[in-house]
């Protein structure tokens, strides 16, 4: 009866231990899956792409969230809202939406004044969603459709004759 | 001679509403005449607004193409009647949010006279089933039973799957309107040659014609003129009185006893559900060559001198509408276009009759707003739902914004048919919150496409940033490593050379803003 009881004894931890080993292992060797942690957070955030929060899209700021680099209240067009889911994800406290100078909102888009327009490419190469179309010395024009209104565009302007309209 | 009832499925839940029809049904059908003036809609349809091919200050003909669809999903507009475009501007419709909407407006010339038919009117038969779905396209024939889809897309639709028949809806179960009831009374042959058309358009072989019991007038001219075609392949249904027996999915309950599942269509259990007044719409068409320019409308309530039904160009003021059937009396106070449970009130009588205005309701009294009270869930909502959902607990959760909770609990689903704002003891405006819940719901759904589109945009703009960036690093790296392998006297010759260069006199050249 002795040896039954050691011969279960041992197998059982031998298990343990070997499971125990390999979990130790993998979760040193292997990087942490932050990436479908980033896309969460990515799928949250407008897509605006304005940069207002200070990363150059919400990629890369979703990506800081994740590193706890960035606070969650920086993202100005997603609003309280985006706040609050972002909050509820990552379970942190939800803080009001930090101030920001420039305007960007969901619901703007750009337009081009086009009988101003040199054609100097600079707020084509500001778009961040490819949204503006135009060739060097030839008028530029916004594709509305596109637009996400993030306002990149505005202050590289030299001749200032792109203004943002709100949709209706 | 009345229509057999038999193998009728059952509907859950319903109500039985006073009919309010008898008064509207009194006298036979008037017809309007031309007004001084027709305002006709863009969007009278579902699906995106048709666009005007006329211009301001051109005369067109009655029955003239003014606005040609637009899109896959759409419909066009003619003029209904003579007369010359003197604006194409907003103006007030009756649309669920009210505000104006684009119209083209026609000051009548009063001769009516009416375009010559580009081809010659040829029977039915002849034409093969695409060319005539093409056709009704062209007539601008939209369901009149209130949805207004395009008539002609609808039947594409259904052709691409398996059908078995085609169910024509007589079921006009909600209070008041009585439009269909007369159209089948007095016009039964137009609508049975309509299904005729629409069977072969479709290749059908079946038709079940549904009209509720308590439509005793039409369902005898239907069984008289249905006795006359002599056509086998048409039954006429007899359906029980509750609203909303009408509804689509409904009726298609009650026929066939099989349920249209959750978010699917009527095509998807073998059936093409059209209302009466749309296979008529479809015959003055075909068969005589008139486009949807007029339609067939109830003018109800203690607010007017005399109800009752009138044929009405699209396009006409509700305003020169009800003064043609006797104006108002004065005890009118709320004006309804459509029906009481469904309709949408509107502040004026400016509103033009649009192809979906099937009942101009004035009533005497506004509808009493009492207070709402807590619910105390009683079910009672869910016990007359006709979809079968938890009304009480979708109202939770349209309170609680909560996108994920409604959609599985089927607000989809819902059909907006008001059961369970009646029967509720607290006075919870359900089926209003519910509207706008799923105004919302979609709203969320057009932001994540969007955000998902600007998303992929983003990341194919970074790959592509990235991969210039990684060519001009090689572009210098190999341009360092051609260096190193010159080796130093290489290197002082180019030096040299370049000195030589700038030394040497040069003309200014011009300097390019970019520069």
């Amino acid at each position: 009866m002795w040896i039954t009881i050691l011969t279960a004894v041992v197998t059982i931890t031998g298990i343990a231990l070997a499971a125990g080993l390999l979990l130790g292992f993998v979760s040193r060797r292997l990087p942490p899956s932050s990436d479908r942690l980033v896309d969460r957070v990515n799928d949250l955030l407008p897509q605006t792409q304005c940069a207002q929060c200070g990363y150059p899209g919400c990629r890369p700021y979703a990506a800081a969230v994740i590193k706890e680099e960035a606070a969650i209240n920086l993202c100005s067009p997603g609003g309280d809202a985006t706040v609050r889911r972002l909050a509820e994800l990552l379970d942190r406290t939800p803080l009001p939406v930090a101030e920001t100078a420039a305007a960007a909102t969901v619901d703007a888009v750009a337009i081009i004044d086009e009988s101003l327009c040199i054609g100097c490419t600079w707020c084509r190469d500001a778009c961040p969603v490819d949204a503006i179309t135009g060739a060097h010395r030839f008028m530029h024009t916004v594709i509305a459709s596109e637009c996400t209104g993030c306002a990149l565009c505005v202050p590289r302007c030299p001749v200032d004759c792109i203004s943002m309209i709100t949709l209706q | 001679m009345s229509a057999p009832t038999y193998d009728l499925g059952k509907l859950h839940g319903g109500l039985r509403l006073p009919a309010e029809k008898m008064k509207s049904t009194a006298a036979a059908i008037q017809t309007a005449p031309v007004p001084k003036q027709l305002v006709l809609p863009l969007t009278q349809h579902a699906g995106s607004a048709a666009h005007p091919v006329v211009g301001i200050g051109e005369t067109v003909l009655k029955g003239q193409l003014i606005a040609d669809s637009d899109g896959i999903l759409s419909a066009p507009v003619h003029a209904s009647s003579s007369g010359k475009i003197v604006a194409i501007e907003p103006w007030p419709v009756s649309r669920r949010y009210g505000e104006p909407a684009p119209c083209i407006v026609i000051e009548c010339d009063g001769r009516d006279e009416a375009v010559e038919l580009a081809e010659a009117i040829v029977p039915y038969e002849t034409i093969e089933p695409d060319s005539l779905l093409q056709k009704i396209l062209q007539g601008g024939i939209v369901g009149l039973g209130g949805a207004v889809f395009p008539t002609a897309q609808k039947l594409m639709q259904a052709n691409t799957s398996p059908l078995e028949y085609l169910l024509l809806n007589g079921v006009e179960c909600e209070p008041y309107i009585s439009c269909d009831d007369m159209l089948m009374r007095e016009h039964a042959d137009e609508v049975l040659g309509g299904a005729s058309i629409l069977m072969h358009a479709l290749g059908l072989q079946k038709c079940y014609i549904a009209v509720e019991s308590d439509k005793s007038q039409a369902l005898r001219r239907m069984a008289d003129a249905l006795s006359d075609l002599d056509d086998k392949r048409m039954v006429l249904k007899q359906v029980p009185t509750i609203y909303p027996s009408g509804g689509e999915d409904q009726l298609v309950k009650l026929i066939a006893n099989v349920e249209v599942p959750s978010g699917g269509l009527p095509t998807d259990v073998g059936c093409v559900v059209q209302n009466v007044g749309t296979a008529a719409a479809v015959y003055r068409w075909i068969c005589l060559g008139e486009p949807l320019i007029s339609r067939v409308t109830t003018v109800t309530g203690d607010g007017v001198a005399n109800p009752m039904n009138v044929r009405a160009r699209i396009g006409t003021t509700i305003a020169d509408i009800v003064e043609f059937t006797g104006g108002y009396t004065d005890r009118a106070k709320q004006m309804i276009i459509g029906g009481p449970m469904t309709g949408k009130s509107v502040t004026t009588d400016r509103v033009p009759l649009v192809k979906a205005t099937n009942c101009i309701l004035v009533a005497s009294h506004l509808a009493p707003i009492l207070d709402e009270r807590p619910c105390i869930r009683c079910g009672e909502c869910a016990v007359v739902c006709p979809v079968v959902l938890q009304p009480q607990e979708l109202y939770w959760f349209a309170w609680a914004d909560d996108e994920v909770k409604l959609r599985q609990h089927g607000l989809i689903d819902c059909i907006e048919c008001g059961c369970c704002d009646m029967v509720c003891p607290s006075h919870i405006p359900l089926m209003a919150s519910f509207r706008q819940a799923k105004a919302r719901i979609h709203e969320l759904e057009d932001e994540k496409a969007r955000a998902e589109r600007a998303r992929r945009r983003f990341e194919a703009r970074s790959m592509r940033r990235d991969m210039e960036d990684k060519k001009r690093q090689d572009e210098l790296a190999e341009q360092k490593r051609a260096a190193v392998r010159a080796g130093p006297a290489d290197i002082q010759e180019m030096v040299e050379r370049s000195r030589r260069k700038d030394s040497a006199p040069k003309a200014r050249t011009k300097k390019g803003p970019e520069d």
